[in-house]
Order: structure tokens, then C-alpha cells, then sequence
């Protein structure tokens, strides 16, 4: 490869090239103007992935601005590669979420393994062993061909990659609906520890400080995956397959403990890890955050294929790769490890003082631009948007004609998609690796790891009801966050800080910019309300296919610490005898509840409103219970309503219910969805203590009926059998993967 | 009790063991690095779980040439216990440690969850501390568990006492589900012929604290620290 060949596969630089790449008019116009002159081709690739939508936060960015993002136990909010929150002891967590939507409908296995790969990767660069991950997915109705090759493609990769590393998967949700027939949500989250004093950032310092790239070589995959996450797709998106980045988590973990390795030395300056519009992003970034220019010579970098350009290798998104700044004269030291994990180490380049990206390959410069002015020139839209209507609440003529029996209702609920077990997808995944495991999926409301030799754990969560964000983005922003508190809180743990992973439509329309309008200030108001921080988080916009919107999604991931991984409390009963209490008030709303829709098949209403106050003294008052021992089992009461969540708690241990609360009410009671509501189960000594503490602090509290036997009954006989239930709840899944396509 | 623990690229596991072996006996093992071709002098060699090499042949086979399982052999054909466990199973097959091989699991998916195991044999310093027949739950955490072996060996291995753990159901209220893997016979752990050398998949180090939620796996090492002290 030569200068000239290198020439002869550029094309011209004009106004259609840049459309192609993604820019309109305007933006082209200002590159125009900010360089004084035409782009090189390199140059124009470089700014056209530094200003697509999921690099530039374009259309999200005004408005990301609004959210909470500070508090006492926050070290560092968005804008790094992943929030950092003080859990004591000199301890900090290190999280966020991400998604990898467009890749995984394309190619679902790699699509899903490098989304992992990927906040892997924001997580340990900043000095943060990973101890655990989760997933939020979301599928396409079970009835669409696609829904069935997709489940098995992301839940392979994820747990390929996962499992691969050496990092538990304990938790996730997943959820089927036809919005998502053409545009599948794959959102990973990573929870990582670390030592607050050895905390590492991206911001470059100090001229002439060598530039490292380690980890895997540089290939032509992904090439413009970024840019491809920033369009809607339509139907010849099958041909952005080359688009889709291909995952090698062996090398992940080489690169995990070589890099966690080099951060025990004072070797670093600064590092990141090359994501979405890879070396690009990087450098830029990183210097532009020093207020430094870069200088990189890429005949030296590491490559997997040959005769690649200047421009291939600034666009390409090879994973499980990393950009390291070192002090002077401590390549040698840094090397070593490298070799040690057998990973390619080159030195690439120098930090200059020149505030330019400079680029130089085969003997030549193919691009030399000023950094900042390119970086701050990236658009920021304040699109159109309109509020959406509010729905009206639904009356009691829905239940007109409703008279099955309780125990049918409830066996059609436990084996309707979105309620079914999901045991299939998650004894796919590691969920034990590491032994510091106390609560992984279906075990409690939040996962709950032990940090590392030490007593205390993180919990962890991921909450979204989409349903109730397409009927009122607002409450539903609100209700996403209060769950995630809600189900921190149902294990005793104190809710610390969210990451927020934003999944919706074409933010051109006046309609889905208002979703996501209104999606942010209800997760704020709850923020605020909670004291339950942003401080990180991912926008993924343009999830639609043939113009049909995916659901507004802003799924949101809660990280909450507690002092003893021993006391969570789970949702199993564990004894007989145990008095069964409902926390919190119950009026029976049934608007967009999961009986409404599965049961009366009603996709209708307002979604139930968030009172975030009584949120937050219930959520106070459950964990108070937990830590003082007096709760043996907790669940909040989320989808299904009161009588779904018991029946929950009775399969989770294998032991029924035998139900008195229930008595003469309307079937309201039973299946509203009413929120920040806990079931809990005491021992029958107990509950005179709980009761005087609920009273004190102004807590609703009911009896609802006690532990007992192998099924659910009340005075007129059994409801359904645990038996019954177990055989609808665990056996859709497994059934509908292994039916013929 | 002194113990070493072969890391190789790839291992995930180690941790684990690292925590199992030291809550029982009170020392640290050694960590010994795949490159090294020299052992410290133990009375335990482990091999851990993971992905060695990525696992991209197939499972094991890279590690079984790595330098440090000549050594291993040495000191297992000396009589040194070693203990495979997962990912350290297939190593040690591979190596010519146990017979037999591990292939992809029956239904080609990865799988973790506590499993029910039936104890064989109890006349190994593995086995010593529970009781013929014992009903125990470890979990299992792999893709490639499925053990096979021909029904000659199988009958072979049943008549020296060689099969150390079986995979049952049982009637347990949360999970009654037996063979996770479609092992021949059930197998879910052998012996060598002196039995001193052990492989299983499932995971006895991520049972020994209640925090697992079992301690169903703190008798094996406790029977290690016994025989080896």
C-alpha cells in the first residue's frame, strides 16, 4: 500500500458525499467554514461520525442537560466513560448502560456479544474490575418470524461474551411487543468496583506524552456503525451486515487484566477505550478534553487485514481495543504487561500543543484540523416537539363480561410473554462466576453481588414499562425510575444512582421528540425527588423501521449499596406460617395493567401515577424493616398487581398462600398496578412491631394472608395450584424457543 | 495443606478457588502462571474454570500443550492430588489426566444453574467427608459438559470405583431437573485409577459460604485439608 493506491480508492469530497455519510446541508457547510477549505476524504469521515447523532447527542443533548446529575455520593457524573459513585471505605462503583440496538437486529449474536464487550470496556477503563452485568431486552411479538431467530441470537452472544470474560450476568428484564418487530432494544449495563484514589479519566495531559494503542488490531469492521446507528432503518437494512462488529471476549479478558494491571503501576496518564467511531473518537476526545492536539502516525498501529487507509483505520470499530496516554519513558514498564497477555502494544503518536488531530500515514498528512472548533461546532438541536395527550382513565365497563375464574386469570397471566419465566435466557448466562453472587435473576427484586473480599454488596437493577411511556412519557419516565429505587430498596438496599439508556424513535418527528421530552422530565422530577442521580447514560434514537416507532424505552439502570450482602431480603417465602403484608395503598388502577392488556386484551388508559413522596417514605420504611431483621421476604407489587406478586413470591419458594385480604374486594384490587407498593412476608411474631413502625411513619400496611401449603387458596377452597402455575409460567418460553420456525 | 492453582489465558475461575482453599485451610495457594514451566512443591494442584485460550478450538485442547501440564502430569504420575474442575476438567482429559472427552452440551447452550449430584464414591481425599450415596448441589456453569466415554469404559469406571459424582433429579420443591448436559450415564465427575486425580464440571468452590446459598462444596476441601495436612 502506497500514498497514490491510498489516493486512488478516495473520492471527492462534495455536498453528496457528505449526505451519504450522513450530514445534511447545513453541517456540511459549517465543516466548509470551519476549515476554510474542502475536506480531505479522511478529514470529512472523521467529522461525519464525530457528528451523527449517537457520537454528538444532538438531538438529546438540551435536554440531558435538565437531569440531576450531582450529589454527595457522586464523584463523577456523565460525560466520562462511565458514572463513579462513592460506596464508603474508600470504595467506589463504576456503572453504566448501554445500548447496541441497530447491530443486533442486523447480525443478533455479535450485535449483542460486542454490546457487552462494549460497556465492558467504558467500565474497566476507568480503573473498575467489572462484577457483574445485566441486560434489558426487548422483542418483537412472539408471533413475528424474526422474534425467535433474534431471542436466540442476542441471549447466545450475550452469555458468549459474558460467560467468556469471567463476569456474571445476574439480572435483566425482558419484554415482547410487536413495536419492536423491526427494531429489537439490546441494552447492557456494567457494574464495576474500584478504589476512589485510583480512578482513571480520559483527559489527556502533557506534550509530547506518547499515544498506546493495545488490545486487539484494527480491522474493516464497523466501519460507520456509528453512522448506521443514527438512521432509521428500512428494507435493505440486512445490507449493513459489514456494518456489525464481530466480538472475541478472550481478548476482552486479556485486556481486563493487563489493563487493570498497568493501573496498578504509575504508568498512565490518561485512557479510554475505542467504541462507537473507534480511534476517532478516542483521539479526539481525549485530546480535545486535554486541550491538547494529537499526533498520530498509523503505519506503526497494529492491523488485522492489509492495505488499509488512513481513513478505515479512523472509522473502523474492531473491538477490544484502547487508547492509552503514558507518562514519558514508561513504555517500557507498560509493554511488558502487554506482552505478558500476549496483546499488541504500538506506540502511535504524541500529544502536541497544536490543538490539531494530525494523521500521517505512507509517508504523508491525510487530515490536520483543529480539534476544538470541530468538537464544539458538532450540531445541537432543539427539535420540534409536541406533548402527547393525555389518556383518559378507564371505568369499570371494561370488566363487562369478564367472569373467568381467579385461578384461570392468574395461570393465563403467569404464561403470557411478558410475565413467563425467563429461566431460558438466564441459565444461559454465568450467573456465579467470581462467588460473590447472594441474588441473581428471579431470586429478588435486585441483584445483590458482594463487593470483592469485603461484606458489603451492590445491588442492582434495570426497570422500563414501555407500555406506560407510550401512554404518558412523562409518568412513565417517572414510574421507570421510582421502579428501579422501588426494587433497590424491596432488598434493603440504599438506592445510590441510575445510569439511563434512552431507546426511541425518529427524534425528527414532532411526536417522538415529545416522547423523549417528556420521558426526561419525569425521570428527572424522580431523580430529584429520590435523590437517585444520572451519572451515566446512552441515547439511542432512529429505532424505527418503515416509519413504525419502537415504544418510548427509557430504560434505566439503578446501582444501590447495602452494608451486608446477608441481610437482602429475597422474594421466596421460606416458611410456613409467615404472615403475608401488603406496604403501601391500593386503588385498584388498572389502566395499561398487564391484566388489562392480557387479559381483557385493552392496550388502554393512563398508566398509574407515581406519588414520589410516598415512594420514597414507603421504599424508607421496607428498608428500615430489612435492616432491623424483621422481613423474611419482599417484593414490590409491579406488573400484574398485588395478587401476580404474591403468587410470585409462592413459586419463587415453593410455597402457597393462603389469602384473607382479598376478601369482597373488586378485581381491581387484585390486578391494579398502583405504585410504590411492597408485599412482604414477617414472621407472625413480628408483625405487631411492623405494624406500630408503619403507623409511626404513616405507612399504609394490610394483612393479606399467611404462608401455607402448595397452592393459592383463601376460605372458598385452592385458587390455582403452585403446580399449575409453575407448568404456565416456566413452560412458555422454552416451548415457544423450541417450536418449529 | 499446600495448594497451587494453574492460571492459564483465559482461566476465570481461579478467584474462586483462590477463596474456596483459603477459607478452608487458612493459606493462600500459589497462583502458577501458564508460561511457567516449574511448580512449587504442593500436596494440591488445581486447575480452574474459565475459557483457556478462548476455548476456540476445542475446549481444553490448547491448554492441554501448554508448558506447565507436562509438570502437572509429572506431579500427578508422582501422586500429587489435582483437581479439575469446569474448564480444568477438559484440561486435564485433554492431557491424558482422566479418559474419556467432554463434548457441547446435548441442547448446543451453554448452562447455569444448582444442580443435584449423587456422591459414588467416597474412598478419595475428595470424597472422604461426605457420605456413599449423599444427595449434594453445586452449580454447573458450562457449554461443553457433556461426557463421554464408551459403555465398556463407562462399566470400567463404575466396577474401580472411578466415577466420583453423578448428575440426579430430585424431588426437591425449586428444581427437580437432572442431567444438565446429556453426559453418558449421568457422569458428572471422575477419578483417575489411584484416585487422585479428579475431574468434575460442576462448581464445588462456588458452594462453601452462605452466601451461595449452600455449603454443599466446603466438605470436599475440607476432606483435602485432612488427607494433606
Amino acid at each position: 500500500m502506497s500514498a497514490e493506491a491510498t489516493r486512488a480508492q478516495e473520492r471527492p469530497v462534495t455536498a453528496e458525499l457528505a449526505k451519504e455519510f450522513g450530514l445534511s446541508a447545513e453541517e456540511y457547510q459549517n465543516a466548509l467554514d470551519i476549515l476554510g477549505r474542502t475536506p480531505t476524504f479522511t478529514e470529512m469521515g472523521i467529522i461525519s461520525v464525530m457528528w451523527s447523532e449517537h457520537c454528538s447527542y444532538k438531538s438529546s443533548k438540551v435536554w440531558l442537560k435538565t437531569l440531576p446529575t450531582t450529589g454527595p455520593q457522586v464523584i463523577c457524573g456523565p460525560g466520562e466513560n462511565a458514572g463513579v459513585v462513592d460506596i464508603g471505605d474508600g470504595d467506589a462503583v463504576i456503572f453504566k448502560m448501554e445500548s447496541h440496538n441497530h447491530p443486533s437486529y442486523i447480525e443478533p449474536y455479535q450485535g449483542a456479544a460486542t454490546g457487552v464487550g462494549g460497556i465492558l470496556r467504558d467500565v474497566f477503563t476507568m480503573g473498575a474490575r467489572p462484577i457483574a452485568n445485566m441486560n434489558a431486552l426487548r422483542f418483537g411479538s412472539p408471533d413475528h418470524p424474526k422474534t425467535r431467530h433474534l431471542v436466540s441470537g442476542v441471549v447466545a452472544g450475550i452469555g458468549g461474551y459474558g460467560n467468556c470474560v469471567g463476569v456474571p450476568t445476574v439480572g435483566g428484564e425482558t419484554n415482547f411487543h410487536p413495536a419492536y418487530n423491526g427494531n429489537i432494544l439490546v441494552n447492557a449495563m456494567t457494574v464495576g468496583v474500584a478504589k476512589t484514589d485510583r480512578i482513571f479519566y480520559s483527559a489527556a495531559a502533557g506534550i509530547g506524552n506518547p499515544v498506546v494503542y493495545v488490545g486487539s488490531k484494527t480491522g474493516r469492521d464497523g466501519i460507520h456503525g456509528a453512522t448506521m446507528a443514527s438512521a432509521e432503518f428500512t428494507e435493505d437494512s440486512e445490507e449493513k451486515r459489514p456494518t456489525v462488529q464481530v466480538g472475541d471476549p478472550f481478548t476482552e479478558k486479556l485486556l481486563i487484566e493487563a489493563c487493570l494491571e498497568l493501573m496498578e503501576t504509575d504508568a498512565i496518564v490518561a485512557i479510554q477505550d475505542m467504541g462507537a467511531a473507534g480511534l476517532t473518537s478516542s483521539s479526539v476526545e481525549m485530546a480535545g478534553k486535554g486541550g491538547l492536539g494529537i499526533e498520530l502516525t498509523l503505519d506503526s498501529l497494529p492491523m488485522r487485514e492489509e492495505a488499509m487507509t488512513p481513513y478505515e483505520i479512523m472509522l473502523s470499530e474492531s473491538q477490544e481495543r484502547m487508547l492509552i496516554i503514558l507518562k514519558p519513558g514508561r513504555e517500557e514498564v507498560a509493554k511488558a504487561i502487554f506482552d505478558k497477555w500476549e496483546l499488541d502494544f504500538a506506540v502511535i503518536g504524541h500529544l502536541t500543543d497544536t490543538g490539531n488531530l494530525v494523521i500521517k500515514m505512507y509517508g504523508e498528512t491525510w487530515c490536520d484540523m483543529p480539534i476544538a472548533p470541530v468538537s464544539n461546532a458538532a450540531p445541537e438541536y432543539n427539535r420540534p416537539w409536541e406533548p402527547t395527550p393525555k389518556a383518559s382513565d378507564v371505568d369499570d365497563s371494561v370488566f363487562d363480561g369478564y367472569s373467568e375464574s381467579l385461578g384461570d386469570t392468574l395461570t393465563k397471566l403467569f404464561g403470557c410473554p411478558d410475565l413467563a419465566s425467563k429461566r431460558w435466557i438466564w441459565e444461559q448466562y454465568d450467573s456465579l462466576v467470581g462467588g460473590d453472587t447472594r441474588f441473581m435473576s428471579g431470586q429478588a427484586d435486585a441483584a445483590v453481588v458482594r463487593v470483592p473480599g469485603q461484606t458489603k454488596a451492590v445491588a442492582i437493577t434495570t426497570d422500563c414499562t414501555p407500555r406506560y411511556c407510550l401512554a404518558d412519557p412523562v409518568e412513565g419516565g417517572r414510574q421507570a425510575v421510582a421502579e428501579a429505587w422501588r426494587n433497590l430498596s424491596a432488598v434493603g438496599a440504599l438506592p445510590l444512582a441510575i445510569t439511563d439508556n434512552m431507546n426511541f424513535g425518529n427524534p425528527e418527528k414532532p411526536r417522538i421528540m415529545g416522547q423523549f421530552v417528556g420521558a426526561v422530565q419525569g425521570i428527572g422530577e424522580a431523580c430529584k425527588a429520590l435523590d437517585f442521580p444520572v451519572v451515566s447514560g446512552n441515547v439511542s434514537l432512529y429505532n424505527e423501521t418503515n416509519g413504525e416507532a419502537i415504544l418510548p424505552t427509557p430504560a434505566i439502570g439503578g446501582v444501590g449499596i447495602m452494608p451486608d450482602a446477608m441481610i437482602a431480603a429475597g422474594i421466596a417465602f421460606r416458611n410456613e406460617g409467615d404472615v403475608i403484608l401488603a406496604v403501601g395503598e391500593t386503588k385498584g388502577h388498572i389502566g395499561q395493567s398487564i391484566f388489562l392488556r392480557e387479559i381483557l386484551g385493552r392496550e388502554e388508559g393512563a398508566p398509574p401515577p407515581v406519588d414520589l413522596a410516598v415512594e420514597r417514605r414507603n421504599g424508607d420504611f421496607v428498608r428500615g424493616l430489612i435492616h432491623e431483621g424483621l422481613v423474611v421476604s419482599s417484593h414490590d407489587a409491579a406488573d400484574g398487581g398485588l395478587i401476580v406478586t404474591i403468587a410470585e413470591m409462592a413459586l419463587a419458594g415453593g410455597i402457597g398462600a393462603y389469602l384473607t385480604g382479598f376478601d369482597g374486594q373488586h378485581v381491581r384490587t387484585l390486578f391494579g398496578e398502583d405504585q410504590g407498593r411492597y408485599v412482604l412476608a414477617v414472621r407472625p411474631d413480628a408483625v405487631a412491631a411492623v405494624q406500630e413502625k408503619a403507623k409511626a411513619a404513616g405507612v399504609p400496611v394490610s394483612v393479606l394472608g399467611e404462608t401455607r401449603g402448595t397452592a393459592l387458596s383463601g376460605r372458598g377452597g385452592d385458587i390455582v395450584s403452585l403446580k399449575r402455575l409453575r407448568e404456565a409460567n416456566e413452560g412458555w418460553l422454552p416451548a415457544y424457543m423450541s417450536a418449529e420456525l | 495443606m499446600k495448594a497451587a492453582i494453574v492460571v492459564f489465558p483465559g482461566s476465570n475461575r481461579e478467584r474462586d478457588a483462590v477463596a474456596a482453599l483459603e477459607a478452608v485451610s487458612g493459606t493462600k495457594p500459589h497462583l502458577v502462571w501458564h508460561r511457567d514451566t516449574e511448580l512449587p512443591k504442593v500436596d494440591l494442584i488445581v486447575v480452574p474454570g474459565g475459557f483457556s485460550y478462548g476455548d476456540y478450538l476445542r475446549s481444553g485442547a490448547m491448554a492441554a500443550h501448554s508448558p506447565i501440564m507436562r509438570e502437572v502430569k509429572a506431579r500427578a504420575d508422582q501422586g500429587v492430588r489435582v483437581l479439575g474442575v469446569c474448564n480444568g476438567f477438559q484440561i486435564i482429559t485433554e492431557a491424558g489426566l482422566l479418559p474419556g472427552a467432554l463434548m457441547r452440551n446435548g441442547d448446543l447452550k451453554f448452562v447455569c444453574r444448582v444442580q443435584h449430584l449423587r456422591v459414588e464414591n467416597t474412598d478419595s481425599p475428595f470424597t472422604k467427608k461426605y457420605a456413599k450415596g449423599q444427595i449434594v448441589r453445586f452449580p454447573v456453569a458450562h457449554g461443553d459438559g457433556n461426557y463421554w466415554t464408551d459403555a465398556e469404559t463407562v462399566k470400567r469406571l463404575d466396577g474401580e470405583g472411578q466415577v466420583a459424582f453423578r448428575y440426579v433429579g430430585d424431588d426437591a420443591r425449586t428444581d427437580p431437573r437432572g442431567n444438565p448436559n446429556g453426559s453418558v450415564s449421568d457422569i458428572a465427575g471422575i477419578f483417575n485409577a489411584k484416585r487422585t486425580v479428579l475431574g468434575l464440571m460442576p462448581h464445588p468452590e462456588d458452594a462453601v459460604e452462605a452466601l451461595h446459598g449452600n455449603t454443599d462444596g466446603k466438605p470436599m476441601f475440607e476432606g483435602l485439608v485432612e488427607a494433606l495436612s
